[in-house]
């Protein structure tokens, strides 16, 4: 007695058929995407350990096709032989390197402190500045978010020219916090919304001021919101090109611009270029996979009213 | 959010001494007359009736962040608990005023002067002369019509989000990493995306893709070199780096869809087809609406990628109103006419956003 008593029914089988083929097809969509998501990444890298004829016959994958050489770091001084040595190409993409990291942390700290306070307050209390009210203020700050930068860019650059603003560090720090303000604000109304007041009521009581109910009580509960805000700002501001392009020219020039510079002089040596762009790549990717959770939940901010 | 009266009541015993409410009108008028002596003695200097030495601007600037730091302290001290209120949203005005309206009421009036910052003569007023030569001028025309098509160009990109956040959202294993991967365009600068894709990978004779367009029989692949391709290639790769920030924010939408809605739907036997049309998307209609207006803000700041992959070319087919203006200023300068042209662009787009807000708002409303 082989045969199997208990069978699935006809219309079940198919059932099972059209689960596996729709299963085969999400997988297959994601993983493409996946692809078409990676691959530039992984060319970038692999690029960049190419020489000249790696490059011209196109060889993708390392050690099968090629043999990786440390060609494109050299260039910019940072593969192991050379990064121990003081070298101008080191020196020249640590000062870059360096200006981001400055530009953009200080921007975005400054950022989620002016942007939180603001909308801490928006969130809890009434104003009323001349005829503007709270909604209007809301409105003021978000609407800055429609600014293109080109509308700003010309009148800053003569009057960051009679400040002696230009090409400094503090001059592009202002003008990032101001572009990313609006969308801290707007994660942070959203955070401080969720947050009952009864909490702040119940500090009051007890006696704290109402900015040290702030800082004590609901800025620890606002924490992720504050960071996810900040993240997204340092991602925004790290990329920043067009004002970095236009506002700076030797001492504060950033990793955007030092990349952009070099893209037209090199020719086919792609291997520093490549070096160089995934050396600017390479703290927002390792931002990205360490803290995709914060930005996620930074952009879904705005969607779920 | 809120309208009527403080969500935090807070009962205070403030009593004001008329001292105190005097010595905070005295900070406030005291640093507001030294920011009007500073920068009347600088613009005495700049005229050059009186030689103080100043080679640049940065006391006004100074004596204008004394007058602001005295203008926070005065609220505290005229207004008490009052005033320590607005002293969360007072910061951040008086940054984004000092930061926007004075600039742009600046720009306006460099929008109407003819100014080279390269010569020597400086400013002249020119009056309407920008606005003429704006009407004149084929390639900013050229350029808003481009963008037209760049905010076109957001609606299939908005369909692949949609796609890819169902995909996400559906039952699958591994679902962190395909978000972490999903999400990796979206970190990387716009100036290393155009290198890496726009200048090495579509590279005509190295990059991969033209050897995978040579493999599929293509004989020339040329991507730059025609308007229609090159543009569209500019949208690709905008595409490539924004798919991202609309699939999570509709990806956050469709997490907040409850289960109980799509399971009731199924009980009353809509197939997922109808039931994707009948319920999930509507519910969704203002996620995706929020998420494609916030999409069309970042569209309109567009140039990164065009300045460095093809700087408008050809023929300025793939110009952006804003690489067009970057160009202008780089090649010639001028900063008058830019300013001109970057002021008529905000007018055009606040009144584009205010009609197709409005137009969101009535979709928005349920229908049933």
């Amino acid at each position: 007695m082989t045969d199997q008593i208990f069978h699935d029914s006809a219309t079940d089988r198919g059932h099972r058929a059209k689960w596996w083929t729709s299963r085969i097809l999400i997988y297959g969509i994601l993983l493409v995407w996946c692809f078409i998501c990676l691959f530039p990444i992984y060319w970038t890298i692999t690029t960049s350990f190419k020489m000249a004829p790696d490059v011209m016959k196109g060889n993708m994958v390392p050690w099968v096709d090629f043999t990786p050489k440390w060609l494109g770091w050299r260039s910019l001084g940072l593969s192991p032989d050379t990064i121990g040595n003081e070298s101008t190409v080191r020196d020249e993409f640590l000062k870059r390197f360096y200006n981001s990291a400055v530009i953009s942390v200080s921007a975005s700290s400054l950022a989620v402190v002016l942007g939180s306070l603001a909308a801490y307050g928006l969130s809890r209390f009434s104003y009323r500045f001349g005829f503007m009210k709270n909604d209007d203020i809301s409105f003021f700050f978000l609407s800055q978010l429609i600014l293109p930068p080109v509308v700003l860019a010309l009148p800053f650059l003569v009057l960051y020219k009679s400040l002696a603003l230009l090409d400094t560090r503090i001059g592009l720090i202002l003008l990032y916090t101001l572009t990313v303000l609006p969308i801290v604000i707007w994660i942070m109304r959203d955070q401080f919304g969720s947050i009952p007041t009864e909490l702040e009521e119940a500090a009051l009581v007890d006696g704290l001021s109402i900015w040290g109910a702030f800082l004590t009580i609901i800025m620890p509960i606002a924490l992720p919101g504050m960071v996810a805000a900040f993240i997204l700002s340092l991602v925004l501001t790290w990329n920043e090109y067009f004002f970095a392009a236009l506002l700076t020219s030797t001492n504060a020039v950033t990793l955007p611009v030092m990349v952009a510079s070099q893209t037209g002089s090199q020719g086919i040596s792609w291997w520093s270029m490549a070096a160089l762009s995934f050396a600017a790549i390479l703290p927002l990717i390792v931002i990205g996979i360490l803290l995709e959770r914060f930005i996620i939940k930074g952009m879904a901010a705005g969607a779920i009213k | 959010m809120s309208g009527q009266g403080d969500l935090l009541h807070v009962v205070t015993a403030d009593n004001i001494t008329p001292a105190r409410l005097r010595l905070s009108k005295a900070v406030v008028w005291g640093a507001a007359a030294i920011l009007a002596l500073v920068a009347l003695l600088q613009a005495l200097n700049a005229n050059g009736q009186i030689d103080l030495g100043f080679t640049n601007w940065r006391p006004t600037l100074y004596a204008f962040i004394l007058w602001s730091v005295a203008l926070c302290w005065a609220q505290v001290l005229g207004k008490g608990e009052y005033g320590k209120r607005s002293l969360f949203v007072l910061p951040a005005a008086l940054f984004v005023v000092s930061m926007v309206v004075f600039p742009l009421i600046f720009g306006l009036g460099i929008a109407f002067s003819d100014w080279n910052l390269a010569s020597p003569t400086g400013r002249k007023f020119n009056g309407l002369d920008n606005i003429r030569q704006m009407w004149g001028d084929p390639f900013f025309w050229n350029a808003l019509k481009n963008m037209v098509w760049y905010v076109l160009a957001i609606l299939p990109e908005y369909a692949i989000a949609f796609g890819l956040a169902l995909l996400l959202n559906a039952q699958i294993r591994a679902r962190k990493f395909f978000r972490v991967a999903f999400l990796m365009p979206l970190m990387l600068s716009p100036v290393a995306v155009s290198w890496m894709i726009g200048k090495s990978m579509l590279e005509v004779r190295f990059g991969p893709i033209s050897r995978l367009a040579r493999e599929v029989g293509i004989d020339n692949p040329a991507f730059f070199s025609s308007p229609e391709i090159a543009r569209f290639m500019i949208m690709a790769m905008d595409a490539w780096t924004y798919i991202p920030f609309m699939m999570i924010m509709i990806l956050a939408g469709l997490q907040a869809i409850p289960k109980e809605l799509t399971e009731a739907a199924k009980v009353d036997g809509a197939g997922s087809w109808r039931g994707f049309w009948e319920v999930t998307f509507p519910l969704m209609l203002p996620v995706s609406i929020t998420a494609i207006l916030i999409r069309i803000i970042f569209k309109l700041k567009l140039a990164d990628i065009i300045i460095n992959v093809t700087s408008g070319g050809p023929g300025g087919a793939t110009d952006s109103v804003t690489s067009f203006i970057f160009r202008e200023y780089r090649d010639r300068s001028n900063v008058g006419y830019g300013t001109l042209l970057a002021m008529v662009y905000l007018v055009i787009i606040v009144i584009a956003m205010t009609i197709l807000m409005k137009l969101a708002d009535r979709w928005m409303r349920p229908k049933f």
